[in-house]
């Protein structure tokens, strides 16, 4: 890997991804999962740890985990164990977290994706299932904090890297790669906003051939935006600490948007010692390859497969199949207009140029665009069949989002069909050359400008509607005449 | 072997207990008296032995049952909260938690 | 006709059906003598009779005799519909309070039943209240209550057992035809031993765990506690079976009627006798009726096989380093947060959770959650809680070995009886090795049973112990059953009780 150094320094990230997975229930109650509920009202007796309470798995979470393992190329465990993880937190009802230590249920597999035009491959070193805790807070309860436990039991997927990124860019390119894929297969809702998708960051600096430097955990970052500024700082910061000669110190610390800071958390400090053991509430986790077999052919074309597939089924350009498979909405769009146009690299243009420039203006995602993939591809047609000009196009599209109408009648009603009639254009051939005889002196003087000058005209009298094609045949002709 | 009173010390803070000092004493005392007990087990050999996590595993193959993704516990916050030490707005109070 | 409270469960079943006796009077019976023999097994706790008892709600009691005199009116009454039971304070219940004799859970009350409490009830029994036992099920004597020491009827300045012991204790007074026990290490077994009752621990997974508060959740099982292998049956019939959606780890095998081998003769039968339960530990008092009844079994057309449970010995470390290691993560739960004790005006979170902690902890809990946390903790791990994983599996397979020359093993349940309420409160150790019995059984997850079998020194019962392969609680009930057609130490009384 090609390490871009700072100040002569390589930087070396590790991702630990926690992916909430969309799934109706809890991972080991029946409490729902929906967010924003009035606390502790989707927190059941199993969530809570109430006496006596034993958690049973849900199927569902199991199935996610398996797609995540198929989509990066992972093993599926046959055999995994369920392991407590032993600390002491308030939103930790149970004193323990239900997670996976020594045998995860996903182990290996990888994420590719393009940073600029270079490939980039980061090693996933394992995904395993676990549950989510609930959530302190801090907010006008003078001296105390509140503890609504609606978000424990939430099955999470964590997926952890190896240290294969070398920069914060590759950092959030890895980070968008990953958004999009478990968004693409559907076990995550990925908003970020809401927690569904939280990247810790495990940041490192080191000279070129030392070993590992020692990490600082960057936690909870919850934006593409925080994540490379948060990511930025902590390298500058370490990079200065090892500069004025201090060493670092292994840490857990948290991004403060407001500041731009990085600062070490107070807690969990001493809670170093997690005493891993087996769950003996839960036997272990057996996962037969029919299982895996039915998730896989039930699940839709991965984004790179896709990708490769808009180069040899539609001639596209790697840069133009990448762009549209970013969602699988777009994609979908895509594909639906290019067979109904038959026009692939006319339809990826548009959806690229005007659609896209279109959509950003407003902020608004594929599915919510205005004018339907029948409407783009009707559109496409005509100007493909040179019924109307590229720039004439862009207006009736322009009319289209307005809802102003369907293709054909907004060309009737705009006047924009070009002009194929030869007679009618004859006529103003002629009129031109009567009116511009010095122009028709200098070309036939051999001025080639005097030509173009001639064309502009008979546009300009045609009011743009003539084919500029068959104006240079109509003209040449006139003047060899 | 035998532990000391800082290991004491360690373990009741990972287990959060406060002992006594003299509570640690006894506590020293008693463990490593049941240590003593142990001291035979850790003598045998157990090379090529799985751990035995689950007893019927003896007895048949064991698989984790799985449920139904399906959402059915209603909200019984109030039943869930009758014997909570400190609560307002349905939330449960603590001491201020400190990140 | 005799006394209510002489009849055996499944004769005040019959009676109850045949409406000789309304279930309203059956409870009323038992409320009655239970609040008469107040000082008999110990100082009452709050809210509680007696020391056996810790929680009676007679309102409940008798709205539950009220719903099953109406269903037996209707004809729709269960196999049990009217008996009475009373349920060890380790299950979470509904009506009553749930204490696990621990001062952290003074008062708790669970939303839900546990299944097995759910399921009794199911069957039609009425629940008197809640008994004693030793804080989260951790002890051997009832001495580590939060509550009163209860008494062993048959000598009040002696324990009952434990941790089940105000099961036992209520059981052998006949304060109640039935109980609910757990057993863990020995819980349902000793105690019933130590009261002259027969109480029975399933095969690892038979009875659902759900609502049973965890001490070790890879050895916790429910059972059944009365005076007759037969009571046990009927019992154990009801209230076993899968819990799919509550509980992981109990078994897919179907609910069985376990009296039906009942009155199968025993010929033939063989009984392993391993050497390892019959030596320099084993107190003559009590070897003198082992031996007497193996004597009985043998007469009645059984054979003996004597084997060797080479690893018997070990049972003990192995044990008090794998209960500790869950417990202490079974007890993370109980910190001031949710629900129990918390304590008054904690300077700050980790003040909160540690004096919360001291404060609603006993000693003997405090203890096995220190061993649990050092086990677990970071270095000692391979060392003990994984070394003692692989000598439990090596444990198990000496059992599967030790099945294939015998149908059934038996010995003694515990090395002595009863002993002194106080005699060995304060070495820890002490009260440990007396488990050796019936940890090895526990520990594979096997069905074992005591039943009583004779008087030792002191006039004090010695139970015999019967362990059976996995599943075959039926055959356990059978040879039990047998022994108690032939003998009548089951019908026993403790004078103090009559």
């Amino acid at each position: 890997m090609s390490a871009k150094l700072v100040q002569g320094y390589e930087v070396v990230i590790g991702f630990e991804t926690h992916a909430q997975l969309s799934t109706q229930s809890k991972i080991f109650s029946r409490a729902p999962t929906a967010f924003g509920a009035e606390p502790n009202t989707q927190a059941c007796a199993v969530d809570l740890a109430l006496p006596g309470t034993l958690p049973v798995m849900n199927q569902g979470a199991v199935e996610r985990a398996i797609a995540l393992g198929l989509a990066v190329g992972a093993h599926v465990a046959e055999r995994s164990v369920f392991a407590r993880k032993n600390y002491f937190y308030p939103d930790l009802p149970k004193g323990y977290q239900i997670s996976q230590f020594e045998i995860p249920v996903v182990q290996g597999g990888a994420v590719e994706f393009y940073l600029g035009d270079e490939k980039k491959t980061v090693r996933l070193v394992r995904a395993h299932l676990e549950e989510d805790a609930g959530k302190s807070l801090h907010e006008d309860f003078i001296g105390q904090s509140g503890i609504d436990l609606n978000r424990a039991g939430t099955p999470l997927l964590e997926i952890v890297t190896e240290p294969d990124i070398r920069s914060s860019e590759e950092a959030v390119a890895y980070a968008k790669e990953l958004h999009k894929i478990v968004t693409w297969i559907g076990i995550c809702d990925g908003n970020m906003q809401e927690g569904s998708f939280r990247c810790d960051a495990n940041v490192s600096v080191r000279k070129p051939g030392q070993p590992l430097g020692t990490r600082r955990e960057i936690k909870n970052l919850n934006s593409f935006k925080f994540m490379q500024q948060a990511i930025d700082f902590e390298v500058r910061w370490q990079i200065d600490q090892i500069e004025d000669g201090h060493a670092i110190q292994q840490a857990t610390v948290l991004f403060d948007p407001d500041t731009g800071e990085t600062r070490a958390m107070r807690t969990k400090e001493d809670a170093a010692d997690y005493r891993y053991f087996p769950d003996p509430d839960l036997p272990p986790l057996v996962i037969g390859r029919d299982w895996v077999e039915r998730v896989k052919s039930q699940m839709s074309e991965l984004p790179r497969v896709m990708a490769a597939r808009f180069v040899s089924d539609y001639g596209l350009p790697d840069y133009d199949a990448t762009t549209l498979t970013q969602s699988k909405a777009m994609a979908a769009y895509f594909e639906a207009v290019a067979q109904a146009c038959q026009q692939p690299k006319l339809a990826s243009n548009w959806l690229m140029g005007e659609v896209s420039r279109r959509l950003n203006a407003g902020e608004g995602s594929i599915e919510a665009c205005p004018v339907s993939a029948a409407q783009l591809a009707a559109l496409l047609s005509r100007i493909a069949d040179g019924t109307i000009s590229n720039n004439a196009g862009k207006q009736v599209f322009d009319a289209l989002w307005k809802g102003e109408g369907e293709v054909d009648a907004l060309i009737e009603a705009k006047g924009l069909k070009q002009m194929n009639d030869s007679h009618a254009l004859e006529k103003i051939i002629d009129e031109v050359l009567a009116a511009n005889a010095d122009n028709v002196a200098q070309y036939k003087a051999g001025k080639e400008k005097a030509f173009n000058a001639l064309v502009g005209q008979v546009m300009k009298a045609s009011k743009g509607k003539a084919n500029p094609q068959q104006v240079n045949e109509a003209l040449k002709a006139k003047l060899a005449g | 072997m035998s532990l000391n009173a800082s290991e004491i010390q360690r373990i009741a803070n990972l287990a959060r207990l406060e002992l006594t000092p003299d509570q640690s004493e006894r506590m020293l005392t008693q463990i490593n008296s049941f240590f003593e007990i142990v001291e035979q087990m850790r003598a045998v050999d157990t090379s090529g032995i799985e751990p035995l996590a689950h007893p019927v595993a003896v007895m048949q193959d064991i698989a984790l049952r799985l449920r139904d993704d399906i959402a059915s516990e209603p909200n019984q916050r109030e039943a869930n909260q009758q014997s909570a030490p400190a609560i307002e707005r349905g939330l449960f109070l603590v001491p201020k938690v400190i990140e | 006709m005799t006394a209510l409270h002489d009849l055996s469960v499944a004769a005040l079943a019959a009676e109850l059906r045949a409406k000789r006796v309304s279930a309203v009077e059956t409870a009323q019976h038992f409320l009655a003598r239970a609040a008469h023999h107040t000082a008999l097994l110990g100082a009452p706790a709050e809210g509680a009779s007696n020391g056996a008892f810790v929680a009676l709600n007679e309102e409940a009691t008798l709205a539950q005799a009220r719903a099953a005199d109406a269903r037996l009116a209707a004809g729709t009454a269960g196999r049990l519909e009217g008996v009475p039971i009373a349920h060890k304070d380790i299950f979470v219940t509904r009506d009553f309070p749930t204490t696990a004799g621990s001062k952290m859970l003074r008062n708790y009350r669970s939303p839900f039943d546990a299944t097995v409490v759910a399921r009794l009830a199911s069957e039609g029994m009425v629940t008197l209240g809640k008994l004693n036992c030793d804080e989260f099920a951790m002890g051997s004597g009832n001495e580590n209550s939060a509550w009163s020491a209860v008494r062993n009827p048959w000598d009040a300045s002696r324990i009952p057992g434990g941790s089940s012991g105000g099961s036992a204790a209520a059981v052998a007074a006949r304060l109640t035809p039935a109980a609910t026990g757990t057993d863990t290490g020995g819980s349902i077994r000793q105690p019933a031993s130590f009261c002259g009752i027969t109480g029975i621990k399933p095969t690892y997974g038979r009875a659902s765990r759900y609502g049973m508060i965890a001490y070790a959740s890879s050895l916790d099982q429910a059972g059944p506690m009365a005076r007759s292998a037969e009571d046990c049956a009927l019992l154990l019939s009801a209230l076993c079976g899968p819990d799919p959606d509550r509980d992981s780890t109990s078994l897919d095998v179907p609910a069985e009627d376990f009296s039906r081998d009942l009155q199968r003769p025993i010929q033939g039968l063989r009984i392993g006798i391993p050497a390892e339960f019959f030596g320099e530990g084993l107190a003559a008092d009590v070897r003198g009726p082992i031996e007497a009844a193996l004597q009985a079994l043998v007469d009645q057309g059984a054979v003996r096989v004597p084997l060797h449970l080479p690893r018997t010995e070990l049972a003990i470390p192995v044990y008090y380093i794998l209960a500790p290691a869950e417990a202490s993560s079974n007890l993370s739960r109980f910190d001031g947060v949710k629900f129990g004790h918390r304590t008054p005006n904690p300077a700050d979170l980790i003040d909160m959770y540690k004096k919360t902690r001291a404060e609603g902890f006993g000693d003997e809990v405090k203890r096995r959650i220190m061993i649990g946390t050092y086990v677990l903790s970071h270095g000692y791990y391979d060392a003990y809680y994984l070394q003692a994983q692989k000598i439990r599996r090596m444990i198990a397979s000496d059992f599967q070995q030790a099945f294939t020359q015998c149908d059934v093993i038996a010995g003694p349940v515990t090395p002595t009886v009863a002993w002194k309420i106080g005699e060995k409160s304060d070495d820890p150790v002490a009260n440990y090795l007396a488990d050796i019995f019936t940890l090895p059984a526990s520990l594979a997850g096997l069905p074992g049973l005591s039943l009583p079998c004779g008087l030792g020194a002191g006039g004090m019962p010695v139970g015999l112990q019967l362990i059976g392969n996995y599943l075959n609680e039926a055959r356990l009930l059978n040879v039990a059953h047998q022994y108690q057609t032939a003998t009548d130490w089951h019908t026993r009384q403790p004078g103090a009780t009559a």
